[in-house]
């Protein structure tokens, strides 16, 4: 049963974005904006791609469902649950590991209570990811929060930095196509 | 001092701006090849430069821009592979970053070489800050006439996007990149057809490395024979190295080939040595699916001459006693390390990336990853060691793409040259699992 009022919709600013990306392909190819247009769909609807959003990427692109399912459950900058304010992206691949990234794991869910790979904080800020190599080696260990590195992460002060100043960002960062960053993990339904 | 051709003007003030790289005299390879070569004269120029593939494979550019097809009427690509994620390299992010008018100038000029009208930056993912600085960049070219219709009046119309990835290293493998770049999963293809005939869209396509497309400016202004002068025979050119693990300078260095690997690794001009003042151990050279050396085997080859840092000083004695340039990820560990975690962790990463699609691989790496996992923590056995050996190998050339390789390739070198290591886990797991141990017995079993 299909419930409009459940529906989540794209702001103006990223239906403008997403065509101008659908420009970039030939027009017979428009599933090609497939993983760009996820990429906005998990920034406009709190850090994750539900399945009502996974659909409305679908009906965007003119693909069926499952196109963008099988998509998403491939990559794995798609969070399918729901996810705090901040998703911390460790990584914690060997060069990272020989610098220190378990201390840093382990440092990181001490101070914010969550597990790697489980749900959110209890205050819901923080949402703990190990990840894979991050192209950033040589400034071991790295954590990634959206768009932004926080690198050489093997002191507690530098570590301590990144939280402060992420629990002071109420709204996300503006993406270039924005006036304003949108608040954190808020569900624009 | 080696000559930077690629880096230069990296700590330049505003050099990610158009005009101050232009002041430097960027943009010059795309006005000397439009306005005065053919595209088969600048494919010639590459061809004669010796300039091989900076991505990992080493396979010669001008002779992989040369198999491009080019049937009437067929739009054809250029697209640059910016997905980097070999684990210790980070040299295309800083390129990118730091200087993205080189590599939009190195896209102009190859997508004029080998004709194509529509050319493709493709990203990974989690480089999306790099992209939007890409991007500005990029419409900066657009206003200055460098993309766009006509490009400075020469009658040639090329477009440049920038696409990014979702967080899979299996796109890096490049018949998988065009999966990707078509909004699908990164399945790698099986080949023949290869993409310089049936590559993104099912037409023709060269696909090169960031750093392999960012040496064609220079390649073009200076000429190919003046490029292949540097460097040591079949190695020519500089090359880029992210250098990381235990060095005191990590970073990036822009070297001519030809440097000895040991001042590479204690000259302060390069990592300045091993850091906290210990010993080094083994280093990869080339990225984590490159075989790991010992300390006596990177710094010399078994021949005992000086080890190069050349595709071929590096290979040299095979798998036995050498191991590949391939992405000039260089990673150093130093005494205290554990040859064995860290082939848990490179082995974790495979498994964790293998697409899925060749069983050999899927499961293999699963094995590995299994296998290695209790070795670790202390419940291994003796014939898992030998176990570890024989699932490599099973892997190996039984998959559609080299991941297989990758992941095989690093535990049977840890195998061969660190064997006791494996076995005192065996013999004192509870001594080899405290926290902080350090493996008391000789460093090289080779």
């Amino acid at each position: 049963m299909e419930s409009t009022a459940l529906k989540p919709q794209f702001s103006e600013a990223a239906k403008a974005e997403i065509e101008r990306i659908c420009q970039q392909y030939p027009e017979e190819r428009r599933k090609s904006a497939m993983l760009p247009v996820l990429h906005i769909a998990q920034a406009e609807f709190g850090g994750w791609v539900s399945p009502e959003v996974q659909d409305l990427v679908a009906e965007v692109l003119g693909v069926k469902p499952i196109e963008v399912y099988e998509v998403s459950s491939f990559y794995t900058m798609f969070n399918l649950k729901p996810v705090g304010k901040h998703v911390l992206e460790i990584c914690r691949t060997g060069p990272c590991m020989l610098r220190g990234s378990e201390e840093l794991t382990a440092h990181l869910e001490r101070i914010t209570g969550a597990k790697v790979g489980g749900p959110a904080s209890e205050d819901g800020l923080f949402t703990l990811k190990e990840v894979e190599c991050l192209a950033a080696c040589g400034f071991a260990p790295i954590v990634q929060v959206r768009e932004q590195y926080y690198e050489q992460l093997d002191t507690p002060e530098a570590v301590d930095a990144m939280l402060t100043e992420l629990r002071n960002q109420v709204h996300r960062p503006a993406l270039p196509w924005e006036e304003n960053g949108l608040p954190n993990a808020l569900a624009r339904n | 001092m080696g000559r930077k051709l690629l880096t230069e003007h990296i700590n330049v003030e505003g050099i990610e701006t158009f005009d101050v790289y232009r002041k430097h005299g960027g943009y010059r390879s795309v006005e000397k090849a439009l306005k005065t070569m053919t595209p088969d004269e600048v494919v010639e120029e590459v061809k004669k430069s010796g300039l091989r593939g900076r991505g990992g494979a080493g396979f010669p550019t001008g002779l992989k821009w040369s198999f491009l097809a080019k049937p009437e009427g067929v739009p054809r690509y250029l697209v640059c592979n910016a997905d980097e994620s070999e684990p210790g390299t980070f040299k295309d992010r800083q390129l990118m970053s730091k200087l993205p008018h080189l590599l939009i100038e190195g896209m102009i000029t190859g997508s004029y070489a080998l004709g194509a009208n529509t050319s493709y930056i493709y990203i990974r993912g989690e480089l999306l800050y790099v992209l939007r600085i890409l991007e500005k960049a990029i419409a900066e070219a657009y206003a200055a006439g460098f993309l766009g219709k006509n490009i400075l009046g020469s009658g040639y119309d090329l477009d440049l996007f920038v696409h990014p990835g979702g967080g899979a290293y299996i796109c890096g493998e490049e018949t998988a990149l065009l999966e990707s770049l078509e909004g699908k999963r990164g399945n790698p293809r099986n080949k023949p057809p290869f993409p310089a005939v049936q590559g993104l869209y099912a037409r023709p396509t060269v696909v090169n490395n960031v750093e392999s497309i960012a040496a064609v400016p220079v390649i073009v202004n200076e000429g190919g024979d003046e490029y292949a002068k540097i460097g040591v025979g079949k190695s020519t050119g500089t090359k880029l190295f992210s250098a990381c693990g235990h060095l005191n300078k990590p970073g990036i260095y822009e070297i001519e080939l030809g440097l000895p690997v040991e001042e590479f690794i204690y000259s302060d001009e390069y990592c300045g040595g091993i850091w906290k003042g210990r010993d080094l151990k083994a280093v990869v050279a080339g990225g984590s699916s490159v075989p790991i050396l010992p300390k006596e085997l990177i710094l010399k080859t078994a021949a005992g001459e000086d080890r190069l840092m050349t595709y071929e000083s590096l290979s040299d004695g095979g798998f036995v006693t050498g191991t590949m340039l391939g992405s000039g990820g260089f990673i150093a560990m130093d005494e205290t390390t554990s040859i064995v975690r860290n082939t848990w962790s490179f082995a974790r990463f495979y498994h964790h990336e293998s697409c899925g699609q060749c069983s050999p691989c899927r499961e293999g790496t699963g094995w590995l990853e299994k296998v290695l996992h209790r070795l670790v923590h202390g419940h291994g056995q003796m014939h898992d060691i030998d176990l570890l050996v024989s699932v490599a190998k099973q892997i190996e050339g039984n998959t559609i793409c080299p991941l297989g390789e990758a992941a095989a390739w690093p535990v049977a070198a840890a195998v061969r040259h660190f064997r006791d290591e494996f076995e005192w886990y065996v013999t004192h797991p509870q001594e080899a699992t405290k926290p902080g141990a350090v493996y008391p017995g000789k460093l090289v079993t080779a």
